[in-house]
């Protein structure tokens, strides 16, 4: 029997597995509207304010719960408002399918109204994209994007398909087979060399990537770590793979990194990078960063070994096969105990310890919501100091809890984000760490968790400026601090209650524990923290530099 | 060290590929010196031959990032020195009267082919390395060049495999 295009998308987004959908209907879709009409029992579809604040609750949909997020947009500005969603997803290779409406076939490159060459537009940002122009092709389309998104390392795509072919009918065939991407087998031609630097290093350090959040390969990590006496640092997206609470875990590294994570990584005479790509925020310096240590690369894509710092042996492939492989060889070669090595991490820990006090700062406020919340709770955050505040003194315990915007820095990330969590969980508490410029940019999402009675709490630190751009203009503009100052008058409680949710000031960090119990089990609550101007997130190593060059 | 390579690759054959292959370079600021792209025996796939100047860092990269668009089928690098190349001209040269025979001579001596001609022009034809294409550009200047066409290097691997 002929179905419609529109038909086909849906029954074979269902036949994926597909059960939520992040949409805005407009022009162009509202024959892939009316299909989901039908099937609201099935598919739920989730109305952002803002097409862009879809794009980012799909994507942090996926980071948390492991499987593809799906967005639903018009063509034209419905596309282009896309955009930094795609940018983001594809920077933290996170698998989200993107599909778009556009103009019909005939009339795609004219400049009909709101005909934007999407596909081009996004080029650079996607795994892969297509425009579909023929009916007959559309649902092996849909059935290659998942996969595509899902296999090897992950990233967005995205599906273009014009009105015309949204109205035509085809054949749907409920038993197409499910492509199959084939993955290429693990390349471990340097296996033993691997081996061998490992068993030969006196300070092994291994550090964490997002792909170790991404393959829930932590547990591993974790008993590669013991098994040769390593800590582990990571990089802001690994953070949560591997307990905070793991002795032998450091923390993140990089340039607002731990400054013990650092210190060891600095001193260490072997690097081993799991699902990590040595991103600048992490390295510093590039050039003096291996300069005195081996390097271990252990990745799934090819083209991030030897991109950024040059490998002595790379591993490359899933790390789900690599690691359990690389645990077993290595239990055949007796392992040092490495005792002053250890002793050194403990000694480097104890130093680096935090000490919390009552002190109405973004460090005890962090740790204060910290303590009041379950380890099993999500927290999102935005971009910026608070997001680094939050890297570093909230202690991850779970994989998938933190979701931020890592690669790209996408100020507004978080309301997007924090709705997209918690309807992962089942709409479960969420906590959203957010900062006045970045809940500025998608506050009008507080309507979308209202209308959803999502529970999300909203912890917004108030420093009335631009932070991070602040911090960096006084540590290196000498203090001018042009157009980072942010005098506006906003009332956020009264802000929150015209939106319908539930609104808090809170000054001391008893006022934060009354408000954090006077939540409401409904809905969101923003919790207004304000705090000093000129707070800065530290330590912090300058751009370029290395630990010699930390500010803390 | 920068040096010329070639990369040979079989990219499915439908639009847009070509952008997705010239955006990988053109994102990492990345030069083409020439791009040659047609149909294979099999329409279903185009063959491009392309090639750059950069350091060993720049082609591993190059390599590794085109291995990973979905639509490309096959990377290899050809050997500059061994690989099978060739490239063709369409050269437009001014003609006067006391010109005529030598030009004639330089494209007979170059195994050109005269494709049209007017009482003060003349198009030849030239097939070969880009070495020599760029020899007979060199001795035509002095006769008067109105317009060059090249297609760019296309070029195969050595022997059968």
């Amino acid at each position: 029997m002929k179905i419609s295009g529109a038909a086909i998308l849906v029954e074979e987004l269902i036949r994926q597995g597909v059960r939520i959908i992040f949409g805005y209907p407009g022009g162009y879709v509202l024959n892939i509207y009316d299909e989901l009409y039908k099937k609201a029992d099935v598919i739920e579809h989730i109305l952002p304010a803002h097409e862009q604040g879809g794009a980012h609750a799909a994507d942090a949909y996926a980071r948390s719960s492991g499987k593809t997020g799906v967005v639903l947009a018009t063509g034209g500005p419905g596309a282009t408002n896309l955009v930094t969603g795609i940018a983001n997803a594809y920077l933290d290779s996170v698998p989200v399918v993107f599909i778009t409406g556009n103009v019909p076939v005939p009339m795609l490159g004219q400049d009909a109204f709101q005909d934007i060459d999407i596909v081009g537009v996004t080029l650079p940002i996607v795994k892969h994209s297509y425009i579909v122009k023929d009916i007959a092709h559309l649902q092996q389309i849909i059935n290659q994007a998942f996969q595509i998104a899902a296999t090897g390392r992950k990233g967005p795509v995205h599906i273009d398909i014009p009105k015309d072919v949204q109205q035509g009918f085809y054949d749907y065939d409920p038993n197409l087979p499910i492509c199959d991407i084939p993955s290429t087998p693990p390349k471990l031609n340097q296996l033993n060399a691997a081996i061998e630097l490992i068993s030969s290093s006196q300070r092994p350090y291994i550090y964490c990537g997002g792909g170790v959040a991404s393959a829930d390969i932590g547990g591993e990590i974790q008993s590669f770590s013991k098994q040769i006496n390593a800590p582990i640092g990571m990089s802001m997206m690994g953070i949560g793979s591997v307990p905070a609470s793991f002795e032998l875990n450091l923390g993140m590294n990089g340039m607002h990194g731990r400054y013990a994570s650092n210190a060891a990584m600095s001193e260490a005479d072997l690097i081993i990078a799991a699902g990590a790509r040595f991103s600048d925020r992490a390295t510093g310096n590039a050039g003096k960063y291996s300069a005195n240590t081996s390097v271990i690369h252990i990745d799934i894509d090819s083209a991030e070994i030897g991109k950024n710092i040059r490998a002595d042996a790379e591993l490359c492939g899933d790390l789900r096969e690599i690691m359990p492989l690389l645990i077993e060889k290595l239990a055949y070669v007796p392992q040092q105990s490495r005792g002053s090595w250890i002793n050194r991490i403990k000694t480097l820990k104890d130093e680096d310890s935090t000490r919390f006090t009552d002190k109405f700062i973004p460090k005890n406020i962090i740790h204060t919501v910290n303590k009041f919340h379950g380890e099993n709770t999500v927290i999102t955050t935005d971009v910026g100091q608070h997001q680094m505040w939050v890297a570093g003194y909230y202690m991850f315990n779970k994989p998938r809890t933190l979701i931020s915007s890592g690669g790209l820095g996408a100020m507004g990330y978080g309301m997007g984000a924090a709705i997209g969590a918690c309807i992962a969980s089942g709409k479960k508490r969420t906590v959203l760490f957010t900062g006045d410029g970045s809940f500025g940019m998608n506050l009008t999402e507080l309507a979308t968790a209202v209308t959803y009675k999502l529970p999300i709490t909203i912890i917004l630190l108030n420093n009335n400026a631009l932070g991070m751009v602040r911090q960096w203009q006084t540590l290196f503009f000498e203090n001018r601090h042009s157009n980072s100052s942010l005098e506006r008058i906003t009332d956020f409680p009264a802000l929150a209650a015209a939106f319908g949710a539930t609104g808090f000031l809170a000054n001391t960090i008893l006022e934060l524990k009354t408000a954090l119990k006077n939540v409401p089990r409904q809905g969101p609550c923003v919790i207004e923290c304000k705090i000093g101007i000129d707070e800065m997130a530290l330590p912090m190593i300058p751009s370029g530099g290395d630990i010699s060059d930390m500010i803390r | 060290m920068t040096e010329k390579f070639i990369i040979g690759i079989i990219v499915s054959n439908h639009f847009g590929v070509l952008n997705r292959v010239a955006g990988l370079y053109a994102k990492r600021g990345y030069n083409i010196d020439s791009l040659a792209v047609g149909e294979t025996d099999d329409p279903k796939y185009s063959r491009m031959t392309i090639v750059s100047t950069g350091d060993e860092y720049m082609k591993n990269q190059v390599i590794e990032q085109l291995k990973k668009l979905h639509d490309v089928k096959m990377v290899v690098l050809l050997d500059k020195d061994s690989a099978v190349s060739v490239e063709h001209m369409l050269i437009k040269l001014e003609l006067s009267k006391e010109d005529k025979t030598t030009i004639s001579d330089l494209i007979n001596d170059y195994g050109g082919n005269v494709m049209d001609f007017g009482a003060d022009f003349i198009t030849a034809e030239i097939s070969g390395s880009s070495e020599k294409i760029e020899r007979f550009i060199e001795a035509a200047k002095k006769i008067g060049i109105l317009e060059v066409c090249r297609s760019g290097l296309i070029s195969i691997a050595q022997g059968k495999g």
